[in-house]
């Protein structure tokens, strides 16, 4: 591998939520019945005429702005023709040479303390096809036109990135900013966030970019990097076995785990693009982009800065914390609860509760512990009411669905015994009980502490205050 | 009897007759006529008389609109809800509209009868008329000849008194053409000025709706129902539109009229000079100071126009692919057979001559030469337009180079048929304004003129054409076989 170096190059297909398609007023919510949510013009009826929405224009400058790229102030749609059932019109309304985002780049993380640009070419507005459905009807295909002309960004990266790691890093920052910037919903499993690899390989120090493959069909970050890494193993095989890596688009199939050609650079169709005469050139104006620009959220670095200029969070917490809208969001929520707590409740997130969501396979917005549970927690911890070890048998019964914090402190009572005259006596029962221990530990045994407060502990129950409890002991037993 | 509009609105408003009456009498006409002439592709007698019934209803209540009551024919081109919509092609024969177009929408808006829909040049790809599924189009004047095309059905209608009024599109000179050559006035407004929503495309930077009828007077009350900016094209122009006809009768008086110098070159029949200059010197007496002028990139529009043409149309047809409407072949074996075999039985030979040139036109490698180059011209055209209009506030010349030819004439030679066009063309690039009204005849065939406009200024035409029907007769002639 160490003399091989791979190139890889993304294209990402972010579906816009808007609620309307980008060339009709047909509804693009997801799952309706086939062909219900298409009217004439998605269907391509003769006559019809496409009119843009405005807003899909308005996510796409939103996009822009965030990754500081150029937006030109004329941009124009073209035909992208080429024959598919799923195309109602013979062509696909796209975005040749005039695309609405130009250059523009974002920075990733791809491990602790990595910092690497990755530049974005461009990202464009299309609208989607339908889709064909081959397994419904025996001999037949089915076609079902509701996700024709549903508004597209696609998002095309320079070929920067250098491993799966890297790409998959570069994918989910991708992720992370639409979701930020409110324009997909990031949904992976219903196709609204598609990414296409380009992959290539060079023996490293070469200048020259080998012959690229197009890897199609992924639709999670783990198969994302499976198969560049099967695609760039593949290519490497090849050319040492004395081959050469043809231009092709392949497939990943995540069953078998493998890629295979799906059309070749001779099968390739000559999309004879042209502006499309029915639209007129978009017109932006240096005051929508102002007006946009404002309007923009806090976004992932900006944000990141923040956590760790104003609340003091390490660099990788702050990553973490950042790395998702979701999370960020679950974490100011909680914050605003129990504000000052910034550490502990960092290290709440992002150790036991995304434990416990990785285990259960859950997103963080779907967590049975809600952020106010959590701030309730560690408001718990911080008063004293239970101890940090305790907490973790509240947060266990918490995510079963026993209640809030206070509910199961209250029922299983778990409140630590703080009184210190409670304490006391405690402790000068175990100090009358085991006069063999006072002598060593007064002769000089600091060990034996440890068996004091175990025994304190467990005539408490684990209820008493390990630090008071500590403290009371040292002052007893001097000597 | 045949009617113009504007006798139709006035027996209308004052009870000589019903709308049910003179739609039955036009239903008649196109029953006794039709078979001779094929102008109908689909005559909608059951909708024109529940129109009617509904107009003489609206009338009675004192709420007329503008063309309440009167009977019209439209294009096969614009879609018409329920009613097939074949664009003259055997692809959507079985093509039942499931939504009106916006010009339809309007003419319902303001009372008009839809009498049927009338035959054209396969997707309007024809200066004969002769490329229709559905057979050519005789020429009322003598019906051996063509009616022009490709709305030859709309002004041969007209022409013999089968509608009072018809719609068409132009898209290099489909409704000035034939109105030319069956002696009908016919107007193709500024590109955007109409909307092309449900009008089947083309040539989509170049296609645009108009009237035909038998006046000015009577295509300013059907281009005021048709014009307007619309939603749902954003080609179509957010300005205002005027009162075309209060903008009638106001004379030409110091009106500049220029003469391009190509116009009256080489390839037009010196007939057709002699008529026009006749028409020139009648416009001189009613004030008009005349001026010649140039267009030098004329001889470019041609080659022009066809190049963006085809490019457009050979995608905008891509969508007649036999899976959603339209024709499908028996049994195809696979998706590419399908493909294939509906596209080479659906499409006539003509259609699929523009496809595969547009197709080539638009390749990797050529796009640069022929696209690209032909967009360049189309800039130097339109610009050739807008220095004359620094001088002149009309253009005016010969609408055609020759009259109407025989049936069968130019079906073996497409450039000479492609030449019928040489000065309607550059109009569409530039997307100006022009009409045609009757000038004369030769040889009982008749001679049209064209006027050309600024942008927006259909009412100066309209106005200048009114004037020159003031002092003439030409347009009041009905061929004697449909009198």
């Amino acid at each position: 591998m160490s003399e091989w170096e791979s190139v890889i190059g993304l294209e990402i297909h972010a579906q816009l939520a808007t609620r309307s398609k980008i060339f009709s007023g047909a509804s693009t919510a997801f799952g309706a019945e086939p062909n219900t949510q298409a009217c004439a013009v998605d269907l391509g009826l003769p006559g019809v005429l496409p009119v843009l929405n405005q807003e899909a224009v308005t996510m796409a400058i939103r996009f822009g702005v965030a990754i500081d790229a150029e937006i030109d102030h004329h941009s124009v749609f073209a035909r992208k023709n080429y024959f598919y059932p799923d195309l109602p019109k013979g062509y696909q309304i796209s975005q040749y040479e005039l695309p609405i985002v130009g250059k523009g780049h974002v920075f990733i993380s791809p491990a602790e303390g990595e910092l690497k640009e990755v530049g974005i070419t461009r990202a464009h507005l299309e609208e989607d096809a339908g889709k064909s459905i081959h397994d419904q009807f025996p001999e037949q295909s089915a076609i079902d036109l509701n996700r024709a002309g549903t508004p597209l960004l696609e998002i095309v990266s320079e070929p920067d990135m250098r491993s799966a790691k890297e790409a998959v890093a570069y994918a989910r920052k991708i992720h992370s900013l639409v979701r930020y910037l409110e324009i997909c919903d990031g949904n992976m499993q219903e196709g609204s966030f598609r990414c296409d690899a380009n992959v290539s390989v060079r023996r490293k120090g070469e200048q020259k970019l080998g012959t690229r493959a197009e890897l199609k069909n992924i639709n999670s970050f783990r198969f994302l990097e499976r198969a560049i890494n099967i695609e760039i193993e593949r290519q490497i095989d090849l050319i040492e076995d004395g081959g050469s890596v043809v231009q092709e688009t392949r497939l990943y199939d995540s069953e078998r785990d493998e890629t295979r050609s799906m059309r070749s650079k001779e099968e390739a169709n000559d999309y004879r693009y042209f502006p499309d005469p029915d639209l007129l050139p978009v017109a932006i104006t240096d005051e929508d982009i102002e007006r946009i620009r404002a309007s923009l959220p806090e976004l992932p670095e900006q944000k990141k800065k923040r956590y760790i200029d104003e609340l003091g969070l390490s660099d990788y917490n702050a990553e973490l914390l950042t790395a998702n809208r979701d999370t960020a969001s679950y974490f100011e929520t909680a914050l605003a609860e129990i504000p000052g707590q910034n550490a502990q409740l960092a290290n709440w997130i992002l150790g036991d509760l995304t434990g416990a969501l990785n285990k259960a396979n859950l997103e963080i917005g779907e967590s049975p512990i809600t952020p106010l549970m959590l701030a309730q927690l560690i408001s718990r911890i911080s008063d004293d009411t239970i101890s940090g070890k305790m907490a973790k048998e509240v947060f266990e019964a918490m995510w079963q669905g026993d209640g809030s914090a206070d509910d199961i402190i209250e029922a299983r009572g778990l409140k630590q015994i703080t009184d210190s005259g409670a304490i006391e006596s405690l402790i000068d029962a175990v100090i009358a009980a085991n006069p063999e221990q006072v002598e060593q530990y007064r002769a000089g045994k600091d060990k034996v502490l440890g068996f004091f407060v175990g025994q304190v502990m467990k005539q408490s129950q684990g209820k008493a205050n390990p630090g008071q409890v500590n403290a009371i002991l040292r002052e007893k037993l001097k000597p | 009897m045949a009617r113009s509009v504007t006798e139709i609105r006035q027996g209308l408003a004052a009870g000589e007759f019903s709308s049910v009456e003179i739609t039955q009498d036009y239903l008649a006409r196109i029953a006794q006529h039709n078979p001779a002439l094929n102008c109908f592709i689909s005559v909608t007698d059951d909708i024109a008389l529940a129109q009617a019934r509904e107009a003489d209803a609206a009338l009675a209540r004192g709420e007329a609109g503008a063309l309440t009551g009167v009977p019209l024919a439209h294009k096969d081109l614009f879609c018409t809800d329920g009613v097939k919509t074949s664009c003259g092609s055997r692809i959507l024969d079985n093509f039942i509209a499931p939504y009106d177009a916006t010009i339809i929408e309007n003419f319902r808006r303001d009372g008009a009868v839809m009498l049927g829909k009338t035959n054209m040049d396969e997707f309007a790809m024809g200066s004969s008329n002769e490329n229709s599924w559905y057979g050519s189009v005789a020429n009322p004047w003598n019906t051996a000849h063509v009616p022009g095309g490709s709305s030859g059905g709309s002004a041969a209608a007209v022409a013999a008194g089968l509608a009072p009024g018809a719609t068409g599109t132009d898209t290099g000179g489909s409704i000035r053409q034939p109105a030319a050559l069956c002696g009908v006035t016919g107007i193709k407004p500024t590109y955007g000025r109409v909307s092309r929503y449900g009008m089947i495309a083309y040539g989509s930077s170049l296609d645009q709706g108009g009237p035909f009828a038998c006046s000015a007077e009577d295509c300013a009350l059907l281009l005021q129902t048709m014009s307007g900016f619309d939603r749902r094209d954003s080609t179509s122009a957010e300005q205002a539109v005027p009162d075309y006809c209060g903008a009638l009768g106001k004379g030409i008086e110091g009106l500049k009229i220029g003469l391009p110098k190509e116009y009256f070159a080489e390839g037009l029949d010196d007939r057709i000079a002699a008529v026009i200059e006749t028409a020139v010197a009648e416009l001189r007496k009613l004030g008009a100071e005349i001026q010649d002028i140039s267009l030098p990139n004329t001889g470019l529009s041609i080659p022009t126009y066809y190049v963006i043409a085809m490019a457009e149309c050979s995608s905008n047809l891509s969508r007649f692919d036999g899976v959603r409407f339209g024709y499908r072949c028996e049994n195809p074996v696979d998706l590419e057979d399908l493909y294939k075999r509906s596209r080479g039985e659906g499409f006539g030979a003509e259609v699929k001559r523009r496809i595969m040139i547009g197709t080539y036109a638009l390749s990797a490698g050529y796009y640069d030469a022929y696209y690209l180059k032909a967009q360049q011209l189309r800039r130097m055209i339109k610009q050739d337009f807008q220095q004359a209009f620094d001088s002149v506030d009309l253009i005016l010349g010969p609408t055609t180079p020759e009259t109407a030819f025989k049936l069968g004439a130019k079906t073996d030679d497409p450039v000479s048929m492609y030449l019928q066009d040489i000065y309607t063309i550059s109009l569409n690039l530039a997307g100006l304004p022009g009409m045609s009204l009757p000038a004369g005849f030769i040889d009982g065939l008749p001679v049209g003129m064209q006027l050309i406009g600024n942008y927006f200024d259909e009412a100066a035409l309209l106005n200048a054409a009114h004037s020159y029907q003031q002092v003439s007769d030409w347009h009041l002639q009905t061929p004697e076989a449909f009198k």
